[in-house]
Parts: C-alpha cells; sequence; structure tokens
C-alpha cells in the first residue's frame, strides 16, 4: 500500500510557493473591500482588548464599592478616578466589565466554533464522498437538528447538566455543525468527481488520504466563510444564555449577564443595560462584515 | 409530484423520530433523570422507591418505547408544579406564542419585501445604503438588547407602550418588533440578492426590449421569480421566530411557550420542559413540509426531481 501513496505524492502534491502567491491575492482583493476591512479592523480591536484586557482596563471588574453605586457615565470619584461608562447597582465599573466580558465572549466564540467546525467539516466530508445510505442517514440527523429551535434546545440541555463555561462551549459547539456539514458536502459533491481525484483514488490511495489531502483542502475556503460568520452567531448565543442567567454564573463578567442586571434598574439607570448591548452590536457587526467580505472574495456564489 | 411529496412526508415522519430520541434524551443526559427529578433533599430510599414507580431501572430502549407511546398520544407526564398534563400547560400557551411569531413575521414581510426590492432596483443609491445599513444592525443586534432598547424608549420615558403582559394590540407592538427585526433583516438581503440576480435575466431584458413598462417587470416578471428562495426562507424562518420566542417573551413577560418553558427550567419541571421542546420542533417540522408542498405549486420543477 506504500508505494503507490508516494507515486501519488509526487503526481500531485500542489506546489506551494503558487498557493502562497494565491493567499496573497486574494488577500489583496480583500483589502480594497472597505467595509471587510472595518470589520477586520473592529475584529482586531476585540481580540487585543480581550487579550490585554488586565492592562487597558481602568479598574477591577469584581470591585465592589456600595458608596459608588448607579453611577452615570462620566462620573468621577473623589479621588479622581473617572468611571467614563459609569458603575453598576454594586458599584462596579461598567467599562472594566465590558473589557472582561469579552473574554467569555470570545473564549465561548472560538471554541465552540473550533468544535462544531471540526464535526462539520468531517460529517460533510463523509456524507459527501460515499453518498448513498451514509448520505442520506447524515442528511436526515442535519433535519432533527434544524427542527429544535436552538436557544430552546440548548437551554434545556445546560438547565440539566448546570451552567458552566465548558458546558456551554460544549452545547453550543455539538449542536451547531449543520451548516457546516451542508456546504462541506456540498463542497464535495463536486470536488469528488474532479479529475485529480479520480486520479488518486486510481493510483491506489485509500478513502482516508483522498479525503484529507486532496478533497479536504478544496472544500475549505468555503468552510472558513461559514466559521465566520457562525462565530457572530455563537457570541449572540452565548451573551443570550448570559441573559436568562444560564451562562458563566456572576461575579465573572459577561456581556449578556450585564445586560440582565441592567433591566432590572432601567427606570433609573439607562447605562447599565445599554453599554454592553452596544459591545455585542458592534463585535458582532465587525464579524459579519469581515466575513461578509470574505465571502464574497473567496466564495461569491455562497449562499450563508 | 405525488412520489416527490410522498419522499417528503416519509422524512418528516423520519425527523419526527429523531425529535423525540432528543427529547427523550434530555432527561437522560445525566444519567440519572430520577435525582433531576427529586427535589435535593429526597432520602436514598425516597430516590429508589420513585426509580422503581417511574420505570427508571428498565432498559433504556424500554423507557424509549414507553416515552414514544406516551408522546403519539400527547402525553408527556403531569407537571412536577402545577400538577397538570404537561402538554396540555404548553398547549394553553401556544396561541400566545403562534400570535406573537404570527406578527414578527408579518412585520418582517411587510417591511423586508418592499425594502429589498427598492433596494435591488434603486441599486447604491441613497435609499440602497440606507437599507442595506439598517439590514446589517438588524442582524447583528441582539434581540434582548433590542427589546429592553425598546422598552426604555418607549414604555420608560415616552410612555407610550406597554413594556409587559398580552391582552391589547398595544401590547402586542414592542415584542412583535423585536421578534421580527432578524427576520426582517435576513428577508432583505435575500430579497435584494435575489431580485438583482433575476433583474440581469435575459427574460428581463427581453421584456424590457419589447416594450413593458418598468413596474410591471419589476413587480410581475421579476417578483414572482425571485419569490421562490423567499418562500424557503420564511419557513426556515418560523424555526427563528419561534426559538426567538423563547428572548422575546421573557423580557415582555409575554405568557407563551417561550416564556413557560424558561420557568420550568428553573423550576426544574422537566415534563413541562419536554412537551414544550416536542410541540415547537414539531411545529417547525410540519410547516416546512407545508412550505415544500406550497412550493411544488410555485415551481414546477421540483415536481420532477
Amino acid at each position: 500500500m506504500n508505494s503507490p501513496a508516494v507515486s501519488e505524492s509526487a503526481v500531485l502534491a500542489p506546489a506551494p510557493p503558487w498557493r502562497e502567491r494565491e493567499w496573497m491575492v486574494l488577500a489583496a482583493r480583500l483589502a480594497r473591500r472597505r467595509t471587510a476591512l472595518f470589520g477586520l479592523l473592529v475584529v482586531t480591536a476585540v481580540l487585543l482588548v480581550a487579550a490585554f484586557a488586565p492592562l487597558i482596563s481602568p479598574f477591577d471588574p469584581l470591585a465592589q464599592d456600595i458608596g459608588q453605586r448607579l453611577k452615570e457615565p462620566g462620573w468621577q470619584e473623589q479621588q479622581g478616578r473617572v468611571h467614563l461608562l459609569g458603575t453598576d447597582h454594586l458599584g462596579r465599573d461598567i467599562l472594566a466589565r465590558i473589557i472582561f466580558g469579552s473574554r467569555i465572549a470570545l473564549v465561548v466564540g472560538l471554541a465552540a466554533v473550533a468544535i462544531s467546525g471540526v464535526l462539520g467539516m468531517a460529517i460533510g466530508l463523509v456524507a459527501g464522498y460515499f453518498g448513498g445510505r451514509v448520505d442520506d442517514f447524515l442528511m436526515r440527523l442535519a433535519d432533527v437538528q434544524l427542527a429544535f429551535p436552538f436557544i430552546l434546545l440548548a437551554i434545556a440541555v445546560i438547565g440539566v447538566l448546570g451552567p458552566s463555561l465548558a458546558n456551554i462551549i460544549i452545547v453550543i459547539g455539538v449542536s451547531s455543525w449543520v451548516v457546516y456539514a451542508r456546504v462541506v458536502r456540498g463542497e464535495v459533491l463536486s470536488i469528488r468527481e474532479r479529475e485529480f481525484v479520480h486520479a488518486a483514488i486510481a493510483l491506489g490511495s485509500r478513502d482516508g488520504r483522498v479525503l484529507v489531502r486532496h478533497v479536504l483542502p478544496n472544500a475549505f475556503t468555503p468552510w472558513l466563510v461559514v466559521a465566520t460568520l457562525d462565530m457572530a452567531r455563537v457570541i449572540v448565543i452565548e451573551s443570550a444564555l448570559s441573559f436568562l442567567g444560564l451562562g458563566v454564573q456572576p461575579p465573572t463578567p459577561t456581556w449578556g449577564g450585564m445586560l440582565a442586571d441592567g433591566r432590572v434598574y432601567l427606570s433609573t439607570a439607562w447605562w447599565l443595560a445599554t453599554f454592553p448591548g452596544l459591545a455585542i452590536l458592534v463585535t458582532v457587526l465587525g464579524i459579519n462584515l469581515f466575513g461578509d467580505g470574505l465571502r464574497d472574495t473567496l466564495d461569491p456564489r455562497l449562499k450563508v | 409530484m405525488k412520489s416527490y411529496l410522498l419522499r417528503r412526508g416519509w422524512q418528516s415522519l423520519l425527523v419526527l423520530f429523531g425529535v423525540s430520541v432528543v427529547v427523550f434524551l434530555i432527561l437522560h443526559l445525566t444519567g440519572d433523570p430520577a435525582l433531576l427529578l427529586l427535589p435535593p433533599d429526597a432520602t436514598a430510599e425516597d430516590v429508589a422507591r420513585f426509580r422503581r414507580a417511574m420505570g427508571f431501572d428498565d432498559p433504556v430502549a424500554v423507557q424509549y418505547l414507553r416515552f414514544l407511546k406516551g408522546a403519539l398520544r400527547g402525553d408527556f407526564g403531569e407537571s412536577l408544579r402545577h400538577g397538570e398534563p404537561a402538554m396540555g400547560l404548553v398547549l394553553e400557551r401556544l396561541p400566545a406564542t403562534l400570535e406573537l411569531a404570527g406578527a414578527g413575521l408579518l412585520i418582517a414581510l411587510c417591511l423586508a419585501i418592499p425594502a429589498g426590492i427598492v433596494s435591488a432596483v434603486r441599486r447604491n443609491t441613497p435609499v440602497d445604503y440606507i437599507s442595506t445599513i439598517v439590514a446589517l444592525l438588524g442582524q447583528a443586534m441582539p434581540t434582548f438588547w433590542l427589546g429592553i432598547m425598546l422598552i426604555l424608549v418607549f414604555s420608560v420615558r415616552l410612555n407610550w407602550l406597554p413594556s409587559s403582559g398580552r391582552g391589547e394590540l398595544e401590547h402586542l407592538v414592542l415584542p412583535a418588533i423585536t421578534l421580527g427585526l432578524f427576520t426582517t433583516a435576513r428577508i432583505t438581503r435575500l430579497t435584494r440578492s435575489g431580485m438583482l440576480e433575476v433583474l440581469s435575466q435575459d427574460y428581463i431584458r427581453t421584456a424590457r426590449a419589447k416594450g413593458v413598462s418598468e413596474p410591471p417587470v419589476v413587480w410581475k416578471h421579476a417578483l414572482k421569480n425571485a419569490s421562490i428562495p423567499i418562500v424557503t426562507i420564511v419557513g426556515i424562518e418560523l424555526g427563528t421566530l419561534l426559538g426567538g420566542s423563547v428572548i422575546t417573551e421573557t423580557i415582555f413577560a409575554w405568557p407563551g411557550v417561550g416564556r413557560l418553558s424558561v420557568q420550568a427550567i428553573f423550576n426544574r419541571d422537566y415534563p413541562v420542559v419536554q412537551a414544550a421542546v416536542f410541540l415547537l420542533a414539531s411545529t417547525f417540522v410540519l410547516v416546512n413540509f407545508f412550505v415544500d408542498v406550497v412550493y411544488t405549486y410555485l415551481d414546477p420543477r421540483i415536481r420532477f426531481r
């Protein structure tokens, strides 16, 4: 089994310099789209804020100070320290909590997308490549998954398992594979019929090798677009779970949890609920704009 | 066409079967449903007796068949909190949820289709830019924040509309807008791109060339052909709306299935949770089957697939 595989890589291995140049061309094309560039800027900014939260944050996000509770944005303490976005019902600085809240949003977003992305890629590859009964079964499974109102299933499962960072990531990750699987499957159906795949099979490559080495790289770009856009959806879901009290538990700051606190004080302190929501809006908008640009550059036919 | 519908019907049944398996498994996630259903201070003896009484000692397959038999008759057991049949409680709340989802969908269609068409026809004009920006914001805005901001402005500050409860039409306004905005944004973008695609087709050029004036070209020739993906997304968006109702109903204290299930989860009232999840998921499956039936009339090509 070994020798055909070796000759196969010699014949069919893609030349790396061309691949690199191709990516450069795509990057340049992406950079010409102003909205996509703006999106990338926002995403980078949020990533930096999350990474360097302790350095940027003006206050400890957990430090309570009942004397300074529910102070409006721009409030100056007697010692001269300014609460730019005001304080919450326990006297904690809102800006500091938003800065640290970005960590939960991004960790859940990245980890859940990684799980569902890998799962969906695997299912899509297998369904598209083998077809027939396997395909039928996996696609019905996708229909079952889609039949559930996502948030309701998520809160039911988390309600049973108990809210924790790991549970939230697993539940969102395991139940979000359908989009990936469908897009990858669609790509695979056409890649499967291409000459280089037939050639690899004719040269004696096993299915696993054909899938990983020849089919997967060609299904990667649409997968990447889906993953980017899905990240936005996951961040909204995480904050929705936190809002309902089923997310990462207090006192850890989460954008959704801050909103839930703010809702109680809506008539007296509007800033509690307003700013965390703006943080979600800006982050999600940035990811969406970047994802749209990525799609238009890499694969304009893709309907996601 | 008959065979296509038969196949779709069979597929829907399979999906419903899968839905029942998942709903059954919710209770078995932790391995011991007895501990989940009983209060934490129950003695080991109580737990053992309860387990025997509920049949939790039987093989999982036997338990599932028993569950399925009940589910087919709409019997999900009694609510642990209210002592009434769980499905009855959920069905009682269903009209409120359907009213809200229907209103959300109506708002979405009334706003999105005209906006999408105008955007496509007047491409790259200020109208197009404004509608595109609003659609982008609408897709990025979390439902619960939008709801809270609407309450802040229209209930707390202006005191124009009530912030909670169900009753008069004015109770419906804020929740319906909150629920419908995301769907509005999605359908606007879909309508715009669909119309742009259709407007560049040869048959549109032909229609214009033979002297058909602009309004019929847009509203008759183009919209009819762009409407097919819109019909599909309406079926799929219904899932978004039913799921979104969980959040929206919680914010506006709207007495529907979504709010009931959130309360049930916090009360550990799992029969109600199971009944609610099962009912909403089956509604979604049935609506999408119905959409497919409508589809075969709209697009004759599908009948021969």
